[in-house]
């Protein structure tokens, strides 16, 4: 493995003045790796992929994303490490006023591409999700599956270095779901890290190079501290059955 | 591109457009076309006091209680004094007619005593006080009054109004400001799902903020310069209904150089609007993460 993308140490995250939602997490994820993040509902998973994404910092403990320390990192630093992330959120957060093409140009826009380096890859993408002729529909026009399709597609548009997604198979039928993770492994493939949130055992059963990350009661399962002590290679062993 | 005024296409789609339909820029017309009012009021003021001083800067009043005799040795003794360039008594006649308006034709009555008043107009620079002292010596008793003084409550009263005016301006003005800051505060709101997504994504304070400038500084422009349009057309009636007085005054109460104030007032608005928009929105995303 190239090198560590994330690292928690002893992480812990509550909501005001709430018991808190995550405890003590201890983790590295590789960069290039590609993870499975499983739990039952109110294991803390929305949670841990709100600090991965940085839209909640943790209330103690280091959080180190890209080589950096962001948990304290000053409110200005986070925009260029946002656009080193992908998201793909369970509830999409597709802006409704845009078209399908702005919503998945929307962070090649934001990193100050011109307008002609723009046109082509998000028709490419749109195509790839098989959405070509409903680029310029707009989100509420569109179907759960194709609102899921326009969220993927501009989660991974600008290439990011990880992409996070939140259930991203939940609303696709089997050969979309197939086909999602097809982009998600190739991207994988390409080097970027990818952590999947997702029930779907199917999904993880066809992924066997994966490793999962388990959360319960907002602690992490890690029996054999493969996440604390990830080996050499991806995939080398699954951290949590 | 950073200024909040010039965004691409793209950059406009983001925001849904809701043109100038929304309060800001009934509001700003509102409040525009009551500064420009309020301020051409207190121009109009100023130049009136202006006038009122002007004219009477350097004009004094010799009056002699006891009668007419006296008059033309204190007027010689006001002639012979450098920088003494009109010396001419009221006309008894004119007195009678003043009189007359307060007594009634008793004012008229032959046996009734006048003053004498003799007006005097000085070079300005030149010393009231001697031309003063020099009169009262020819002629004890004789007074040597300033108009100014006799003016001066009336030269406050216009200079307090001036005052007024400006300050009614400044406040308006800072009315205006929070209404943007509510109003900019308010389009957060709105569009608080679309700036979460684009923060998400990596968007910049400074990104999510010109989106909304532009369309305040747009609706506040057009708020202002209809305002200014309605008032300009309010001032223009009551200036031509003044037009005979004005005339009389020999001056204008506007002129061309206020003019062009009242007309920066709906431009400094709507930058006011603009700055005030920028800086409220990004204290407000500020706030988030």
């Amino acid at each position: 493995m190239a090198g560590t993308i994330v690292e928690f140490d002893r992480v812990g995250l509550r909501y005001g003045t709430g018991a808190e939602v995550l405890r003590d997490l201890d983790f590295r994820l590789g960069e290039g790796g590609f993870y499975f993040l499983t739990g039952p509902s109110g294991a803390g998973k929305t949670s841990l992929l709100k600090l991965l994404y940085l839209a909640q910092r943790p209330t103690r403990g280091r959080m180190t994303l890209f080589g950096e320390e962001l948990a304290h990192a000053p409110r200005d630093a986070m925009p260029a490490f946002r656009r080193r992330i992908g998201v793909v959120f369970q509830d999409f957060r597709l802006i409704r006023h845009l078209s399908a093409f702005d919503n998945v140009a929307l962070p090649l826009r934001i990193a100050g591409k011109s307008e002609e380096e723009i046109e082509g890859p998000v028709r490419e993408m749109l195509a790839w999700v098989g959405l070509a002729d409903r680029a310029s529909a707009r989100p509420p026009t569109l179907s759960g599956g194709e609102q899921q399709r326009v969220a993927i597609a501009r989660a991974v548009i600008a290439h990011p270095d990880l992409i996070i997604a939140d259930e991203p198979t939940g609303n696709v039928d089997a050969a979309m779901a197939e086909r999602i993770l097809h982009l998600l492994t190739a991207m994988n493939r390409l080097g970027t890290t990818v952590i999947v949130a997702t029930h779907d055992v199917g999904l993880i059963a066809a992924t066997p190079a994966a490793q999962l990350i388990r959360l319960e009661k907002g602690v992490l399962v890690d029996p054999t501290g493969a996440l604390r002590h990830p080996p050499r290679q991806p995939g080398a062993g699954r951290a949590a059955p | 591109m950073n200024n909040p005024l010039f965004v691409t296409d793209a950059e406009r789609r983001m925001i849904p457009p809701s043109g100038v339909r929304g309060p800001v820029p009934v509001l700003i017309a509102i409040m525009t076309f009551v500064m420009v009012v309020v301020g051409a009021a207190g121009l109009a003021l100023s130049n009136t006091a202006s006038v009122v001083k002007s004219g009477v800067e350097n004009r004094y009043s010799i009056q002699i209680a006891d009668g007419a005799a006296k008059a033309p040795a204190a007027a010689a003794a006001a002639r012979a004094q450098p920088g003494v360039v009109r010396v001419a008594q009221v006309p008894p006649e004119d007195l009678r007619r003043t009189l007359e308006r307060w007594l009634g034709p008793a004012g008229q009555e032959a046996d009734l005593p006048l003053p004498a008043i003799i007006d005097v107009d000085l070079k300005p620079g030149t010393d009231p006080g001697a031309v003063g002292k020099a009169v009262e010596r020819a002629v004890p008793g004789a007074r040597f009054i300033s108009h100014r003084t006799s003016l001066e409550p009336l030269l406050k009263a216009l200079r307090g109004l001036t005052l007024l005016a400006l300050g009614l301006v400044l406040m308006i003005a800072l009315a205006s400001a929070a209404a943007v800051v509510l109003a900019a505060r308010g389009a957060l709101d709105t569009h608080r799902g679309t700036i979460e997504v684009m923060h998400g994504i990596g968007a910049t304070d400074d990104q999510v903020a010109r989106l909304f400038v532009r369309q305040i500084a747009i609706d506040a422009l057009a708020g202002g310069v209809v305002g200014a349009a309605a008032a300009g057309t309010v001032i223009a009636l009551i200036l031509g209904g003044a037009s005979t007085a004005t005339m009389l005054a020999g001056t204008p109460p506007i002129g061309w150089n206020d003019l062009l104030w009242l007309v920066a007032l709906p431009l400094a608005i709507a930058l006011l609007a603009t700055q005030v928009a920028r800086g409220a929105l990004l204290k407000a995303l500020r706030e988030r993460l």
